[in-house]
């Protein structure tokens, strides 16, 4: 027979455990993987006993280390080697790489090929940008973030704008693509990036070509603005949602600029503006090691990046934080404007409209975006016009010694740095790359966190949290085209909250058709 | 109706340009999507594991898998996804051959880590902090997948029905590819559904190729102005187009450089490097050992140029370890 007493002991004890499991139970939420992101992607939440949000990590569980393995490769394969970086923005490292071997080398390219190197990136800049619009940004604004699931996706895109706009959409991407390929041998990892130039010559057949996808890119850009004023700035409830705090952090700016301080893609001077809007600092692409440097978690294979002079102070915001920005709207606070007639009205309206600069707010980068559409399409005709380009002279053989070399550009998601060291014969001893989602890594964490914070509370989890978390992301533009291009459907999202040991309370699913549903 | 036939895509250590080329096939991918019932796909879809763990074995046709194992995580996926799919194609380089990604068995997994997360000139991190699969922060456990020793092709963790070549494969390679697995009549397992021809074979310049070429030292593309019309080998350049397999259309060459080697050996070759090594060295001007090896001298990284998409799945495999750290692979 049970001793009562020994019962009752047994009892008293599980029912204290069950009382502290409850105090100190941190509910979780896991969002995993989340999509279009090139690569992986994780957010991993955590909810004190009240069910509030404790803390939120933005995770990306994933390295392959480009920075070891190039190691003793010859230098002139940097450009091709790096663009598997990604294969979304390719272009961008091709590009970045390049610059680094005429730095490398101490060689100056001819005007021609510098101008070449310059079209092509901005065709890539142009096919990019339009994509992020019309298929991943742009279902937020042009459906509406609050809008049925199942429309909130880019066939609602085209149900609301037609299909005659998608169907030009589809096109316009596919002919710019053709014209990279034209100029770069391939499309996904292109091959004329050489130190000194380019390895091929534009024909003035192919100059055709460009100049006229490039006139119709101009009326593109326009008619997506016409289309963002429209359907966004009309709409006083988008404005305010792109106004909420929720969305906005007080932070750094990075970007490059020409010498006017005009936004410059493929080549300027970094300039860095203060959360206040002031000059905080413009350097030369090879002093970055002064003005940069790179955080390490434990919890993430991102390295984040914030302004080494200002120092590393945690996730937090403000002038204290060296914690930056950079993409479309961070480029367009460190600028005095844009260099094109166009892209300069869209620019001065932006800045008017929303208040003045800097511009904190994270979804107003999808206005940024379409003012650099803009600019990037006007670039794109002015070098296409220009009689230069077709001039053969696209190589000047380098004759000194290699020694070390930083190339930077600004890819579609922000400044890209590539900096090498290598030995006589051109071999990399040493390469550090610095890409364009880490500047805007710990601010994306931020983001994420904040959205978490402000939207979840509980296990109760409402339905439109799925959208608004993703659009903490969304804006910065995480890198991928790929998701959504031809393909009906929205981002499907899976939220799962468990307890301390792992088991799942609830899930909430959204699935390719757009349809919620609790597991 | 009749049930479209299940069709699923995944990405492992990869760099989303095979995703693209998916994506590239434009119009044509409204026939794929027609055609199939695309039931996973990450990057675009409902990419719930637990879905796929739900459905019955083998209920998915073909699972197209890009990227090569790197990670704990993807070495989990690739066996899940084996198992649910009567067909598995590695997708692309990274999968078929270990691709770029790949290079990094030069190096071991300590050196890599110190080297990205200590070693960095730009990385202060004076503690030594590196990312670890699991990860108490204030109470909270974090965790990471583990990142191995040793990259691997999609072929070394699973079986694999048939590979498809390219970085990324054009989209007329994965178009062909498509039209072969749903005719219904398959090659045999292991084929690599592209042609079975060297890439010199189909390259434009195939012409000005002397038939009595010969060579006396290898130039580097910044040394040389390089005529756009000339075979790259005659020029002195190092062009893998004879030991790399066909089927592309030498877009490379088509943009006036020489072939890398991204869609790997014909089906009788074993090891693409040594391939090349022998293709060059009977091209060379001298046929005396001293000579030869002065001349391919002239190549900086032998290694990393004629194993650049495949050292994972060639006869090297990757630099050897001390025994310390030798498979299995341990994970942080």
């Amino acid at each position: 027979m049970p001793d009562p007493k020994q019962g009752t002991l047994q009892e008293a004890w599980q029912e204290g455990a069950a009382k502290a499991n409850t105090e100190y139970v941190r509910r979780r939420i896991t969002i995993d993987p989340i999509t279009r992101l090139e690569g992986h992607g994780k957010i991993d939440v955590f909810l004190d006993e009240a069910g509030k949000v404790e803390r939120a990590y933005f995770q990306v569980p994933e390295l392959r280390g480009f920075e070891k393995f190039v190691q003793g490769r010859p230098a002139e394969d940097m450009p091709q080697i790096t663009s598997r970086i990604c294969g979304v923005c390719p272009t961008a490292h091709h590009m970045a790489a390049t610059k680094a071997l005429d730095d490398l080398y101490h060689v100056d390219p001819p005007p021609a090929a510098k101008k070449i190197r310059e079209l092509v990136y901005n065709t890539f800049m142009t096919e990019d940008h339009a994509l992020h619009f019309y298929f991943l940004g742009g279902p937020d604004f042009v459906v509406g973030p609050e809008a049925p699931a199942a429309e909130r996706n880019v066939l609602g895109v085209i149900a609301k704008v037609g299909v005659d706009v998608g169907k030009k959409v589809i096109a316009m991407r596919r002919r710019l693509r053709e014209l990279i390929a034209l100029a770069g041998g391939k499309v996904i990892h292109p091959v004329l990036g050489l130190p000194g130039g380019v390895a091929k010559r534009v024909t003035s057949e192919a100059q055709k070509q460009f100049r006229e996808v490039a006139g119709e890119a101009v009326d593109f850009a326009q008619f997506t603005l016409q289309l963002f004023e429209d359907v966004v700035l009309k709409n006083s409830d988008y404005v305010s949602l792109i106004l909420s705090d929720i969305y906005t952090h007080r932070t750094y700016y990075m970007g490059m600029v020409d010498d006017s301080n005009h936004v410059n893609f493929y080549d300027g001077s970094i300039r860095v503006v203060t959360p206040e809007g002031g000059e905080w600092k413009k350097f030369r692409p090879q002093e970055y090691l002064d003005n940069i440097a790179e955080h390490v978690e434990p919890w993430s294979y991102v390295k984040f990046c914030y302004l080494k002079p200002v120092g590393w102070k945690g996730f937090t915001e403000g002038a204290d934080s060296g914690i930056y920005s950079v993409a479309p709207l961070a480029r367009l606070n460190v600028a005095d404007g844009m260099a094109t007639p166009l892209a300069q009205q869209a620019y001065a309206q932006f800045c008017s409209v929303l208040g003045g600069k800097p511009v904190h707010h994270t979804l107003a980068n999808h206005w940024a975006r379409v003012v650099e559409l803009i600019y990037a399409a006007e670039r794109m005709k002015e070098l296409a016009d220009d009689p230069q380009i077709t001039d053969p002279t696209v190589r000047i053989l380098p004759t000194q010694k290699p020694t070390e070399g930083v190339g930077v550009v600004e890819a579609p998601r922000g400044s890209l740095i590539h900096h090498y060291w290598t030995d006589d014969r051109g071999v990399i001893e040493k390469a550090n790359l610095i890409v364009a989602t880490q500047g805007n890594a710990a601010r994306i964490a931020m983001s994420v966190e904040k959205a978490a914070k402000g939207l979840i509370s509980g296990t109760n989890i409402p339905e439109g949290v799925l959208n608004k978390v993703e659009m903490a992301f969304r804006a910065y533009d995480p890198c991928h085209g790929c998701a959504t291009h031809s393909l009906p459907g929205s981002m499907p999202l899976l939220i799962r909250v468990r307890d301390q040991s792992g088991n799942t309370l609830a899930a909430l699913r959204r699935d390719f058709n757009g349809s919620v549903h609790r597991d | 109706m009749a049930e479209k036939p299940k069709v699923a895509f995944y990405w492992c250590a990869s760099c989303g340009g095979c995703d693209e080329t998916v994506v590239d096939l434009a119009e044509a991918v409204l026939d794929v999507v027609a055609a199939v019932d695309i039931v996973f796909w990450p990057v675009a879809m409902d990419f719930k594991r637990k879905d796929v763990e739900a459905m019955p074995d083998d209920a998915i046709l073909a699972t197209f898998v890009n990227g090569a194992i790197r990670t704990t995580e993807q070495e989990e996926m690739a066996h899940l996804l084996r198992r649910k799919s009567k067909l598995l194609l590695a997708f692309g380089s990274c999968s078929h051959l270990g691709g770029i990604p790949g290079l990094a068995n030069l190096f071991d997994r300590e050196s890599i880590l110190q080297a990205v997360y200590c070693e960095s000139p730009s990385t202060v991190n004076e503690e030594g902090v590196l990312p670890s699969v699991r990860h108490n922060d204030n109470g909270h456990s974090v965790e990471l997948p583990g990142f191995y020793e040793t990259v691997r092709t999609l072929g070394q963790v699973v079986d694999v029905d048939f590979y498809i070549p390219g970085c990324p494969p054009t989209a007329r390679i994965l178009r062909t590819a498509l039209q072969t697995l749903l005719g219904g009549e398959l090659p045999p397992k292991g084929t690599v559904l592209a042609p079975d021809y060297a890439l010199c074979e189909e390259c434009p310049r195939k012409d000005s190729k002397p038939v009595n070429l010969s060579i006396s030292q290898f130039k580097r593309p910044q040394e040389v102005l390089i005529d756009e019309e000339k075979c790259l080998l005659t020029q002195g350049l190092l062009c893998m187009g004879p030991a790399t397999r066909g089927g592309c259309e030498a877009p490379c060459v088509q943009g006036n450089m020489p072939c890398t080697g991204c869609c790997g050996p014909t089906s009788r070759v074993r090891d693409q490097g040594g391939k090349i090594l022998s293709s060059l060295a009977s091209l060379l001007e001298s046929k005396e050992e001293g000579e030869i090896d002065q001349a391919l001298a002239t190549i900086p990284d032998p290694a990393g140029s004629f194993y650049r998409y495949g050292l994972p799945s060639s006869l090297l495999r990757r630099r050897k370890l001390p025994d310390s750290n030798l498979e299995p692979p341990k994970v942080r």
